[in-house]
């Protein structure tokens, strides 16, 4: 890690929301290591989860939110069942993504176009409808080739249906969309 | 006698786990579980939905919370670890009333969020027992070599799934022991497959999945068992991709419990659904001979 710049210095704001929207106290944590130790992730990030929730104590919020390891963090919950403080790391973990998001510092682009395109599926049609979900998303990201190779097999297997699954109560999932972004704006 | 519940599907058993949907549906029929869908039921945003913003998916699974306390059921059941996980968080967050009051507020109708939700593995292990199921098992899996694949999220965090062990969970292999099966020892058996990055990021995903079939295949099993959707789309109809990027060559038949107890009952057909799996399972089934689970394709 680079020393002492202006992006690392302290930040309290920072992390009195994350504390507030994570409800942990990010105190807590002595640095043990064994979030790290069991994530399966860990090769692929960045920093190891531990030093994300290091980078959450010490208020270093740029470095913390345009990391790439909270967006390949797989939710998978087994930091926070090892965690022997009882933090919930995953929770961390989510609301930094929430952070990032809103403050535009999305370092990986294709999940984040995933997570869009499967949300506007639910938003259209109520449930997620594959076909469309992969449309939208190698619309967003221009990756075609994609699981291309899967879906001769999803086809032959029945598993893909060219017809959305909508819901009759549609309209009350988009009012919950609806006032959702109200009541965050 | 016959239990009530309300059913929630989930979006994957529409498409790409139909045959976890349907020999699950036929599982309870015979083993004396009523399953009555949430009618309209929504998807409730699975991991796009948590990690985009809790409100907003805790309003989404409070939907099919609050249609289903319309019902006259004893609680609500989904075979979808994702969906479980969900549910559940969800419905524990909404014990602080300030984000309970938040969540009807953008749902626009009140919620009690107070039925139990549990995995059809548990009200299956808990409302009848293992013992009752060994006595259904008339057509037992003689010679059937598995390891039990739990998944990573199926009892975790412990404190809002509350079932089974978070370490070392043994329902599956229990249930499956008593099918008649061979359970082999399984250390990978709540390790991550990597599933919420299927599409995205391959790479992670070889490297996880790949794994959990190296470790199987070096365990001796002949099939992996498990009880999540996304587990078993990634281990069975990715399993050729996986192949491709580590340079192995597996061929394991990744099997959803409910099929197997569906043929340990005797019971065949479109329901167990066999031939939607990816990699077949019929030339092994066929070579455990006449008795064990008497499969045709
Ligand atoms: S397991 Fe808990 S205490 Fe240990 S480093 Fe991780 S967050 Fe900190
Ligand atoms: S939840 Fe995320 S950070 Fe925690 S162990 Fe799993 S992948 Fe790693």
């Amino acid at each position: 890690m680079p020393a002492t710049t202006l992006t690392n210095s302290y930040d309290a704001a920072f992390v009195a929301e994350v504390r507030r929207e994570s409800e942990q106290n990010l105190a807590l944590c002595y640095q043990c290591g064994n979030c790290t130790a069991g994530c399966p992730v860990s090769f692929a990030y960045d920093f190891p989860v531990n030093q994300i929730m290091y980078l959450v104590q010490t208020g270093r919020k740029m470095e913390a939110l345009t990391s790439h390891a909270i967006w390949l963090c797989a939710s998978c919950e087994t930091c926070t069942t090892r965690c022997p403080n009882d933090i919930d790391v995953a929770r961390v973990m989510d609301v930094l993504r929430h952070m990032a998001r809103r403050e535009n510092l999305v370092a990986e682009h294709s999940i984040h176009a995933f997570w869009n395109s499967f949300l506007s599926s639910v938003e259209r049609y109520g449930r997620v409808f594959e076909l469309g979900l992969m449309a939208s998303y190698i619309g967003k990201t221009g990756r075609v080739l994609t699981d291309a190779d899967l879906a001769p097999v999803a086809l032959r297997k029945g598993k893909l249906t060219f017809k959305p699954h909508d819901i009759h109560g549609v309209a009350e999932v988009r009012d919950i969309f609806k006032r959702y972004r109200e009541h965050r704006s | 006698m016959s239990r009530r519940y309300a059913y929630y599907p989930g979006c994957s058993g529409q498409g790409t786990s139909r045959e976890y949907d349907s020999s699950t549906r036929a599982m309870c029929q015979e083993l004396g579980f009523e399953l009555i869908d949430i009618p309209d039921w929504n998807c409730c945003g699975s991991t796009p939905a948590h990690a985009v913003d809790h409100l907003l998916s805790a309003s989404l699974v409070a939907r099919n919370l609050a249609i289903a306390e319309d019902m006259d059921v004893e609680g609500i059941v989904t075979p979808c670890p994702s969906c479980l996980k969900n549910l559940k968080t969800s419905q524990h967050r909404m014990l602080r009333p300030e984000f309970h009051q938040e969540v009807q507020r953008v749902l626009g109708r009140a919620v009690r969020a107070d039925l139990p939700i549990k995995s059809v593995l548990q009200v299956l292990v808990e409302d009848r027992g293992i013992g009752w199921i060994a006595q259904q098992a008339t057509a037992p899996l003689t010679g059937l070599k598995v390891v039990p694949y739990y998944g990573c999220i199926m009892n975790r965090p412990p404190d809002v799934m509350r079932f089974d062990d978070p370490e070392n969970p043994m329902a599956l292999d229990n249930l499956l022991t008593a099918i008649g099966a061979e359970v082999l020892p399984f250390a990978l058996k709540t390790d991550c497959c990597g599933a919420s990055l299927g599409t995205t990021r391959r790479d992670v995903v070889a490297r996880l999945s790949g794994r959990v079939l190296d470790a199987a295949a070096a365990a001796g099993a002949d099939a992996i068992v498990t009880a999540c959707p996304l587990c078993q789309m990634n281990l069975d109809m990715r399993q050729a991709q996986i192949n491709k990027a580590n340079g192995s060559s597996h061929r394991l038949p990744v099997f959803y419990y409910s099929q197997l107890i569906m043929l340990a009952t005797g019971q065949q057909g479109e329901r167990v659904g066999l031939d939607k799996l990816c990699v077949s399972p019929f030339s092994l089934l066929e070579s455990l001979g006449p008795q064990a689970g008497e499969v045709r394709s």
